[in-house]
């Protein structure tokens, strides 16, 4: 199927500024959805609020844009309630791990099989440019003009720690690993979680003085290396890429269909 | 066949009349007094393939049961006060998007943890406006454990036809007092299924182009239709729009379904009102006291009756209006500072003789209290 079909052109032009990364993770999305051939029909999108959310309007899928922080919340009820639908969820990386930091980690624990991508801009968008819990220390932003002191999560060791089975990190730039790694991501069974870093020039770039769109992309290039790499053994400052979780947990609308499976025979008994 | 009949708490008595209705899908989170409801629906739900979850919180909750209506199952959330403060965003979304669901908040005393163990009905103005910016909302109540049965039914049958959320205000003695319940066969009680599109496959749908009656036909995510669903203005195809045609159509669409029917919505019963000269208006647990008071006052051959209401959303003003035409004094009787009380107030021809009996201290009110100022009105002393 052209990947147009994939999209509701009915709603385009898209509201994200020129230069945003979030665009690029469409293509990326939309292209993995694709390359496995998934009837639209069986996807389900469910976003929170924020420039990233936006995202869900534009595919053409069942889709759920709903308030902010909870989606992982809405798509858990989509996925025990109807376990055969893929359920896709898109968030920025304050309604990922800001407001909806406490559902993250629950998701990941549970291990539910649901798709959780966090479009990490490290910056509050939609409102104009506040930092977020990603920003990291010494950034400037709209709340924070002498620079930031918070420390940042770490999407990877979090999700990690809280029990994701499927854990990965990519960037705007490197749109056909983000293409791959979506891919095993939305096949994979359990909770899975790809970050992928996306440009803001508009806020985060120019507050910081990280320059225009392809600047902030270029740097995407200098400051990542692939897991495993030697730049990164050699260079162990910079941000690794690559697929750091693939491993086989109890899934959890499948053990709830075995309590389905007891508490009916206790039943019948 | 004989009747099925039980012993139980009145949380128990909702949790039969949510399954009887064909509740489906139940996410919850621990909270007094409850928490009763979820600890029943855990057992209950997976036998007969539905499906109970335990969330991280009273948001996610009510979010995840927002989720699985979506799919097309019957959905509910439980909680009390805190819970109920907490859920209030993700009610508006419902109100917003028009997703069936239902909230049952067993009152306790508030504001803030307040009084967890302890009677209040103290969150009636909450149920109406407690989520942000205009909206319409149908709030149901009841006394006794057959009513909260049925009321629990009727719920669900509103929230399906409606496409909102719906709450039921118990409170903690309706929650945990324990009485008989006599569940009906399965068929003697309307079960309403929601309305779903006949729109066929590759023909476009309009989730949100009401129809002449005014309601809108669903299709379930996972179906042949694939349609935007968000807590945004939107238009008929629920993609965002500010517009400001289709923000005050939508606003005034979403007030009118339920206020223009209010006259269908209205539960309310008649204890002893023929010819009665004095009226207590009450509901839920406040109402027993109320309903033993004037039938001891009549067997006295006094002339006192109830109006005991089960929906207090959209407010009955009407019925109120009429049934108190011919009162020499309304007496609200309520546990809380004078909700309903104010509604009473403004639909009736004579607010002047319209009093508040009411309780506040976490115990339940007794018909001796109510008896006290029903003498100081009727002018025979303390």
């Amino acid at each position: 199927m052209p990947v147009k079909d994939y999209l509701r052109e009915r709603f385009f032009p898209h509201m994200w500024c020129p230069g945003c990364g979030h665009g690029t993770i469409l293509n990326a999305l939309i292209h993995a959805v694709e390359g496995l051939g998934l009837n639209k029909n069986e996807i389900v999108m469910v976003s929170g609020i924020g420039c990233s959310a936006r995202i869900s309007g534009y595919v053409d899928f069942h889709s759920l844009h709903t308030i902010h922080g909870r989606a992982l919340t809405f798509a858990t009820g989509v996925k025990l309630s109807k376990p055969n639908l893929k359920v896709i969820v898109p968030m920025g990386d304050g309604d990922a791990l800001a407001i909806g930091g406490n559902h993250f980690i629950h998701a990941a624990r549970r291990n539910i099989d649901i798709t959780a991508i966090v479009m990490n801009n490290r910056i509050y968008g939609m409102t104009g440019g506040q930092f977020s819990p990603l920003s990291g220390p010494g950034v400037k932003a709209t709340t924070a003009p002498y620079t930031t002191i918070d420390s940042s999560f770490d999407v990877v060791q979090l999700a990690k720690a809280a029990g994701a089975s499927f854990v990965a990190r990519s960037t705007a730039f490197h749109v056909k690993e983000a293409t791959e790694m979506l891919t095993k991501a939305i096949t994979h069974k359990g909770f899975s979680v790809v970050e992928i870093l996306s440009q803001c020039p508009t806020h985060f770039g120019r507050k910081n003085k990280e320059g225009d769109a392809v600047n902030m992309l270029n740097l995407y290039k200098d400051n990542t290396a692939k897991l495993g790499s030697k730049a990164l053994e050699e260079k162990p400052h910079l941000i690794p890429r690559g697929i750091f979780v693939d491993s086989e947990r109890p899934e959890y609308c499948e053990e709830y269909d075995k309590i389905i499976a007891a508490a009916m025979k206790e039943k019948a008994s | 066949m004989s009747k099925k009949i039980r012993f139980i708490q009145g949380n128990e008595a909702c949790v039969e009349g949510a399954l009887y209705a064909g509740l489906d899908f139940y996410a919850g989170y621990p909270i007094t007094p409850s928490t009763e409801i979820a600890e029943h629906l855990s057992e209950r739900l997976p036998q007969v393939g539905g499906k109970f979850i335990q969330m991280e919180d009273e948001i996610a909750s009510m979010c995840a049961i927002i989720g699985a209506s979506l799919t097309g199952k019957k959905v509910m959330t439980a909680t009390s006060g805190p819970g109920f403060s907490l859920k209030q965003e993700a009610i508006g979304y419902a109100c917003m998007a028009e997703i069936p669901c239902v909230i049952a908040n067993v009152q306790r005393g508030g504001p803030s943890t307040g009084n967890p163990t302890h009677v209040s009905q103290g969150d009636i103005n909450q149920a109406r406006w407690g989520t942000h910016g205009d909206h319409a909302i149908i709030a149901l109540t009841a006394s006794n454990h057959q009513d909260v049965f049925r009321i629990t039914v009727d719920a669900f049958n509103l929230a399906e036809t409606y496409r909102t959320p719906v709450i039921l205000l118990f409170d903690e003695v309706i929650g945990h007092m324990r009485e008989k319940l006599v569940i009906p066969e399965k068929g003697e009680v309307e079960i309403v299924d929601r309305l779903r599109t006949s729109v066929p496959k590759d023909v476009d749908y309009h989730p949100y182009l009401p129809r002449e009656d005014g309601r809108l036909p669903m299709s379930d995510f996972g179906g042949e239709h694939r349609y935007n669903v968000t807590g945004l203005f939107h238009d008929m195809w629920g993609f965002p729009s500010n517009n400001p045609k289709i923000v005050n159509d939508l606003l005034r669409h979403l007030v009118d379904k339920i206020d223009n029917n209010v006259h269908t919505i209205t539960r309310y019963k008649e204890h002893f009102l023929e010819g009665a000269e004095y009226i207590m208006v009450s509901y839920g647990s406040s109402a027993r006291s109320a309903i033993h008071l004037a039938q001891n006052r009549r067997n006295k051959g006094e002339k006192i009756g109830v109006l005991e209401l089960q929906s207090i959303w959209p407010f009955p003003t009407e019925l109120v209006k009429e049934k108190c035409a011919n009162a020499k004094a309304v007496l609200v009787v309520e546990m809380n500072m004078g909700q309903v009380l104010a509604q009473v107030k403004a639909a009736v021809r004579n607010p002047d003789r319209v009093f508040l009996v009411n309780r506040i201290d976490g115990k339940l009110i007794t018909p001796t209290d109510i008896k006290q100022l029903l003498r100081v009105i009727q002018g025979r002393g303390v």
